[in-house]
């Protein structure tokens, strides 16, 4: 018997074409909204001189984690602003922060709803699972259709990208929360948001910490890849290496990825140390 | 007064819990239940009543639904049926906001593993009842600093549960129980996951503490002892079903049927059955009333040597031997204060006879036995003693000779049989 290809790709292009054909509107209201958080954290970044920024980087790492991963924050970006990459990188870290911004607002909230409801598991989890492992390339096809080039459409695939770890580990760290906890907290007479608020999330938040640090990283993986769509910053940077053949271009941009990295997860991961022991 | 009330309880996990019920009627145990409709019966209609001020302890093996009935009282399991009146209120019919007002007035719950939020101090543990019931935070600091106290932990008011000991941890889950001074605290477990030492210290801190508050106490364990030493009264449960309630001494004395006597075979009696239940009575004279003539007509008609003087409330003042009683006569002297032994040992009735062995063993007259204001009630020696603390039943381990002598007999062809 002969089975001809079921023609899923162009099932799933009719289906992409059909919603840029009718959610126009909603996709334009989506895109305002990313472009607004987008402008302000790139405000954020992009406004202060770069030596007050590095500053106020290396001071956060001094606190938020060891000294020696702030003197590493001092030096390390001391070097992306010699090399010129100031500009590239605070545009890739604005990326990741509105990103992640979202990314926590959707994920935290998704995450303590299926922790509280089976059925929400159920269903959550096949999505999350689609989501992580379809490769990162394929969400810039339909990002692209939808938001058009440039930054956003670079948000919405990382957006999608980093989400699931926010949404799985702060329903794992909820359900984690020890059950005669959650009696103690309802035997004293808890209401079901004090039950959340003061019993629940705090006794998560290593756990939902872990999946902000997760979150950050894939994140920022996903945003260099994004620069192919021209998402702009380091990946842009990188991009031009490998086109153009520019060695010490993609390695000089590389570097300050890595030293970008290295800075968010050692903060992060501490933070989330630190919130176990207060 | 009664405090709690429990009337007829069910409890049935299971999807469909309406079907249980006319089996349970016609008498079918809980696996059959189970295997007839699917439904695990937790509670098989449990009535209890506890009153004010009393400590009311509820054993069972694990699966007997102790853990169950005492989830019930503050509704953190619904029960199926039944009525559970907390100071008149049925909690089974209460809607959510007064439920929510009983939990953080009028009980509060000790747990096994302490139930601690690992992210908060000593004290904002301490606190969590009061910060949910919405009181200003300098009155729950204080109040938590007070249980604090009360419980022995001053100074570690800012420590985390996690750098403190289990038994300093379970100290912080009474204190936030006494906390919002709550009617009823329910114990579930409360000292079973702490080392025997430990344990038994906290058990008279908790006696100590339930001297002065007086609060009703409802406590859950598996250790008969530990429920014999707490327990005003005991319920002992099995399968759902409570099979017998009483006093410690009712349920060793009278168990109910073979699972309670099963239960309480391994028992230390010396530590249970008190002075008070097994004391003899004493034979007396009353001074200054009587004088050596009757003292030794007394002696004389119950043939002992030796008898018991108290004065005109009952209270003792010392033993008369029958040589000096008839000493004094002679000399025709009628004061018998004068000779009066006084080296005797007094105890109270709620003593454990097990305390009084050694004294026994070292006294030459019998122990006296005195309440609170002096009165004589009664006598206990060594041999009285000796004998409570064995039960009948271990005479079994005892075989006359020739019963094992046939056995032997009995048992010889045998071997010889196998060897051809």
């Amino acid at each position: 018997m002969n089975i001809p290809p079921l023609p899923v790709g162009s099932w799933f292009e009719t289906l992409i074409n059909w919603l840029t054909d009718h959610l126009e509107v909603f996709f334009d209201g989506i895109g305002t909204m990313v472009t607004a958080i987008l402008d302000a954290t790139e405000f954020i970044l992009m406004f202060p001189h770069p030596l007050v920024l590095i500053l106020i980087f290396t001071t956060l790492a001094w606190f938020a984690a060891k000294h020696g991963v702030a003197i590493f924050t001092l030096l390390g970006m001391l070097l992306i602003y010699n090399m010129g990459y100031w500009p590239a990188t605070m545009e890739t870290l604005s990326l990741v922060l509105a990103s992640v911004l979202i990314a926590l607002l959707l994920g935290v909230p998704l995450g303590i709803w299926s922790a509280k409801k089976p059925v929400v598991e159920k269903v959550m989890r096949p999505i999350l699972d689609f989501m992580q492992t379809l490769p990162a390339f394929v969400y810039l096809i339909p990002a692209v259709l939808f938001f058009k080039l440039g930054p956003v459409p670079g948000v919405i695939a990382t957006l999608i990208f980093s989400l699931p770890p926010a949404v799985r580990l702060t329903s794992l760290g909820i359900r984690q929360v020890p059950e005669e906890i959650r009696e103690a907290a309802i035997s004293f007479g808890s209401n079901p948001r004090q039950l959340l608020f003061k019993a629940e999330l705090p006794v998560a938040l290593p756990t939902i910490m872990a999946g902000v640090n997760q979150t950050i990283m894939l994140a920022l993986s996903m945003v260099v890849i994004s620069g192919m769509i021209g998402a702009g910053g380091l990946g842009n940077e990188v991009l031009k290496g490998i086109t153009q053949l520019k060695i010490d271009v993609g390695f000089e941009a590389g570097i300050s990825i890595v030293i970008l990295a290295i800075f968010l997860d050692r903060v992060t991961q501490r933070l989330g140390r630190k919130s176990n022991n207060n | 007064m009664n405090i709690i009330e429990v009337r007829g309880l069910y409890k049935v996990f299971g999807k469909e819990p309406a079907r249980v019920f006319p089996l349970l009627e016609q008498g079918l145990d809980k696996t059959s239940v189970l295997k007839k409709t699917g439904c695990a019966v937790g509670i098989n209609n449990a009535s209890f009543e506890i009153s004010k001020g009393e400590i009311f302890v509820l054993m069972g093996l694990s699966g007997s639904g102790k853990s169950t009935v005492i989830r019930c009282l503050n509704r953190l399991i619904n029960p199926t049926r039944g009525e559970i009146l907390i100071d008149g209120q049925d909690i089974a019919k209460m809607d959510k906001s007064a439920l929510l007002e009983v939990r953080r007035s009028k009980l509060s719950m000790v747990f096994q593993h302490f139930g601690l939020l690992p992210n908060r101090s000593v004290v904002r543990n301490v606190e969590y009842g009061l910060e949910v019931a919405g009181t200003n935070a300098e009155q729950r600091r204080e109040r938590a600093i007070n249980a604090l106290e009360l419980v022995g932990l001053k100074g570690y008011e800012q420590s985390l549960p996690n750098e403190l000991s289990g038994g300093m941890q379970q100290r912080v889950g009474l204190a936030r129980a006494l906390a919002s001074d709550p009617e009823v605290l329910l114990m579930d477990e409360a000292f079973s996951a702490l080392d025997p030492l430990i344990r038994t210290q906290m058990q008279d801190e908790l006696l100590e503490l339930q001297a002065r508050m007086h609060k009703t106490i409802v406590f859950i364990t598996h250790d008969l002892d530990e429920a014999l030493k707490l327990g005003d009264r005991i319920a002992i449960m099995k399968d759902g079903e409570i099979v017998q309630t009483g006093t410690p001494e009712e349920i060793l004395t009278a168990p109910a049927d073979d699972y309670v006597k099963r239960f309480v075979e391994n028992v230390d009696r010396s530590k249970v059955i008190t002075a008070g239940s097994v004391m003899r009575k004493a034979r007396t004279i009353q001074l200054p009333k009587d004088g050596p003539r009757v003292a030794i007509r007394a002696m004389e008609k119950q043939g002992i040597s030796s008898i018991f003087a108290i004065d005109s409330e009952r209270r003792l003042q010392g033993l008369m031997r029958i040589d000096d009683a008839i000493k004094l006569e002679r000399r025709g002297k009628s004061d018998l204060s004068s000779v009066l032994e006084t080296d005797l040992y007094v105890a109270s009735p709620e003593t454990p006879i097990g305390e009084l062995l050694v004294s026994a063993m070292n006294a030459r007259y019998p122990i006296t036995i005195q309440d609170d204001e002096g009165r004589l009630m009664g006598l206990l020696d060594r041999a009285i003693i000796i004998a409570e603390m064995y039960d009948e039943d271990e005479e079994a381990s005892v075989t006359p000779l020739d019963e094992v002598l046939a056995e032997a007999d009995d048992a010889a062809p045998e071997t010889k049989e196998e060897l051809i």
